[in-house]
């Protein structure tokens, strides 16, 4: 719906309209039928990225692809995205002149379905922002931000331009550095990444066939995600000084750094996209909701980027609270009650907790050049690879089909 | 026994001493964290069984409203905690109590949210003697504080309308349920003030049934709710050794 003035009374209103917020009001404005009004508050207008393009893509999951079905988004971003038929994962040093592939995976779950899909941002973003513009049920309040809420039977909320209104639920979906969870009183737990991360879009002569890869370099993993066609995105962890150094090349330079990483298996390479950077940090909110308030997406959890888990694990965020929330309007419960919220967080907080340590002793575990970790490591893989059932299981688990599964991420309407 | 206990008021049958209880902690009624922390707890598994009975008695359309056209009655509607949910659901919902600081707090909380719920500070007998009838009657932890439960359910009966429902809840008489709804929840745990139960008024589901077969009503669809503290969420069960609910139509 187009934008308006914020006004009266609303049930829920989500603040950030990124990829998080922009699928949790979907999500929500579908499973509640048009019988909540849903406000979606953004700094920053909500539609196409022109002008700041996002260089990322996602390895979105089975689970989350299922779910942008319902949400009636994958269709407009099926064409943009690349099946991942098998994921590579080496770790030579970067001077090695052989790179022996230490495990591979056959990437699809029962069925033949393939288990994960790279989808580049931009496309992601638009398909979602269409979707959202279209839904009669979502207001779209921006540019504006939320500058106070305070209450109890209802949250009293004030916005920068000084409009006034009450809600019976906010939720923050407003990033790493979530203002929202600061006012709400909500602390998080992390620690910063002495590495960088960088972004950047390659083509190559040779078709990838759906393979991705993941070279475990010394500096930090260095990921090649296949995109339609000869193209794809890498996604790559450096040590900071070293990530300065690189990122102040000429495109000539910049490109001979990626292909030394990058293995010559796909043939010559050229940019065919923007570099984007930014500092690794893992942060874990403290607690996941306050009376009436619940933090969701990178607000409540950011990982290391290292198994491109972080779009997922806030789409299953937004799938298990649009469940709570629905369940509880179905028992006539207010939308904001505690124990609706006390549901969502039972449900997603371990996960994530548990999601964001596994990566970081990921990253430990691969980013250096101890010989003997090396040794252990490459047995420990290699053990993995005869194993086809303990194969599958990663596979199952990385999709986001196991465990306690929201409606969504099995492909069930709420 | 309940036989036994002589009604405070044989025209109202209601306890002065267990309405004043509730009075003194009114204003805590819908703090989740405080003394009524176990009714929150517990009203989302209240709600699914009313919700399904009424759905599967009426034949009504599940959904956000299914109770669209419904003219339901709340007895002991205390800060309005099941008389909400139940208007959310589309009932057009009078609430009763006893305690007129309950039914203030209950109108204070419902008019900012817009709720329109009808809430009088009556008794059962007041409505019983207006000529009141009501598709369907719920009455949730309540018969366990009434001196003469026998002739209270006659009373709940006569406010259905022939063909409607009625929903209870209660707390069986067993040692289990001394166990826990006593000696755990009030004394261990502190989930509720003590003295907040008399385990000897305490009503089995066969004397539950009895006095609904004495009232005119049809046996009674039974159901438990159980505490599950790793979920740290109560669910239903068939086991209906502590906590229960019953459902019981008016013949036509």
């Amino acid at each position: 719906m187009a934008n308006a003035a914020p006004n009266g009374r609303y049930d829920i209103v989500i603040s950030g309209a990124s990829y998080a917020g922009l699928a949790l009001a979907r999500a929500l404005s579908q499973a509640l039928e048009g019988s909540a009004r849903i406000a979606l508050v953004d700094r920053r207008p909500v539609g196409p990225r022109g002008s700041a393009p996002d260089a990322r893509a996602f390895a979105l999951s089975a689970g989350s692809k299922r779910m942008l079905e319902i949400l009636g988004v994958w269709g407009l971003v099926a064409d943009a995205a690349q099946p991942v038929a098998a994921i590579e994962i080496t770790d030579s040093s970067l001077d090695a002149g052989v790179r022996p592939v230490l495990l591979t995976y056959e990437n699809a779950v029962e069925g033949g379905e393939p288990a994960s899909y790279i989808v580049p941002a931009g496309p992601l973003n638009d398909a979602l922002a269409e979707v959202v513009a279209g839904d009669g049920g979502i207001e779209i309040v921006a540019p504006e931000e939320i500058a106070s809420f305070v209450g109890d039977a209802a949250l009293d909320l004030t916005f920068a331009g000084g409009a006034a209104v009450k809600a019976s639920l906010l939720i923050a979906a407003d990033g790493r550095n979530s203002p929202l969870r600061g006012m709400a009183g909500i602390k998080s737990v992390g620690r910063s990444y002495p590495q960088t991360g960088i972004v950047t879009t390659v083509a190559h002569a040779k078709p990838h066939n759906g393979h991705a890869v993941q070279h475990f370099l010394p500096g930090g993993p260095f990921a090649i995600l296949p995109l339609p066609g000869n193209r794809a995105c890498i996604t790559w962890t450096e040590e900071a000084d070293e990530a300065r150094r690189i990122l102040a090349l000429d495109d000539a330079a910049f490109l001979e750094e990626v292909d030394k990483r990058f293995g010559g298996k796909l043939g010559t390479l050229s940019l065919a996209g923007p570099r984007q950077s930014w500092p690794l940090e893992l942060h874990l909110a403290r607690s996941y909701i306050a009376p009436r308030f619940a933090v969701v997406g990178d607000a409540a959890h950011v990982v290391h980027p290292i198994a491109g888990q972080g779009l997922n694990l806030a789409l299953r965020d937004a799938a298990a609270l649009t469940e709570a929330i629905t369940d509880a309007a179905r028992l006539g419960l207010d939308l904001g009650s505690a124990q609706a919220l006390e549901r969502y967080e039972r449900w997603r907080r371990f996960d994530a907790a548990m999601s964001t340590a596994a990566f970081d002793g990921l990253n430990v575990l691969f980013s250096n050049d101890l010989t003997l970790l090396r040794a252990a490591r490459d047995v420990g893989l290699g053990l993995v690879n005869r194993s086809p059932m303990l194969k599958q299981l990663f596979v199952a688990e990385a999709a986001g089909i196991t465990g306690d599964v929201p409606r969504l991420l099995r492909g069930e309407a709420v | 026994m309940i036989e036994t206990l002589e009604p405070k008021s044989a025209k109202s049958n209601i306890d002065d001493a267990e309405v004043a209880r509730f009075r003194a902690i009114a204003a805590e009624w819908w703090d989740p964290h405080g003394k009524f922390r176990p009714l929150h707890q517990i009203g989302p598994v209240r709600l699914e069984f009313i919700r399904d009975e009424l759905i599967r008695h009426f034949g009504l359309k599940s959904g956000l409203k299914p109770f669209a056209g419904l003219r339901l009655l709340d007895i002991g509607c205390g800060g309005g905690l099941i008389s909400e949910p139940l208007t959310r659901l589309g009932g057009s919902v009078t609430g009763i109590d006893p305690g007129a600081e309950n039914v203030a707090i209950a109108r204070a909380h419902a008019e900012p949210q817009g709720l329109a719920i009808d809430y009088r500070a009556v008794t059962a007998e007041d409505l019983v003697a207006a000529g009141e009838q009501f598709d369907a009657v719920v009455c949730l932890e309540v018969v366990e504080h009434v001196p003469d439960v026998g002739a209270f359910l006659k009373t709940c009966a006569a406010l259905v309308r022939p063909g409607g429902l009625m929903v209870l809840s209660t707390i069986n008489r067993t040692l289990k349920s001394y166990a826990l709804a006593i000696v755990a929840a009030e004394y261990v745990l502190g989930w509720l003030p003590r003295g907040t139960h008399q385990w000897d008024r305490f009503v089995m589901p066969d004397e539950m049934a009895r006095y609904l077969a004495n009232a005119g009503m049809s046996a009674p669809r039974f159901s438990g709710m159980v505490y599950a503290p790793l979920r740290d969420e109560w669910k239903l069960t068939p086991d209906t050794d502590v906590n229960y609910l019953a459902s019981s139509a008016r013949p036509v």
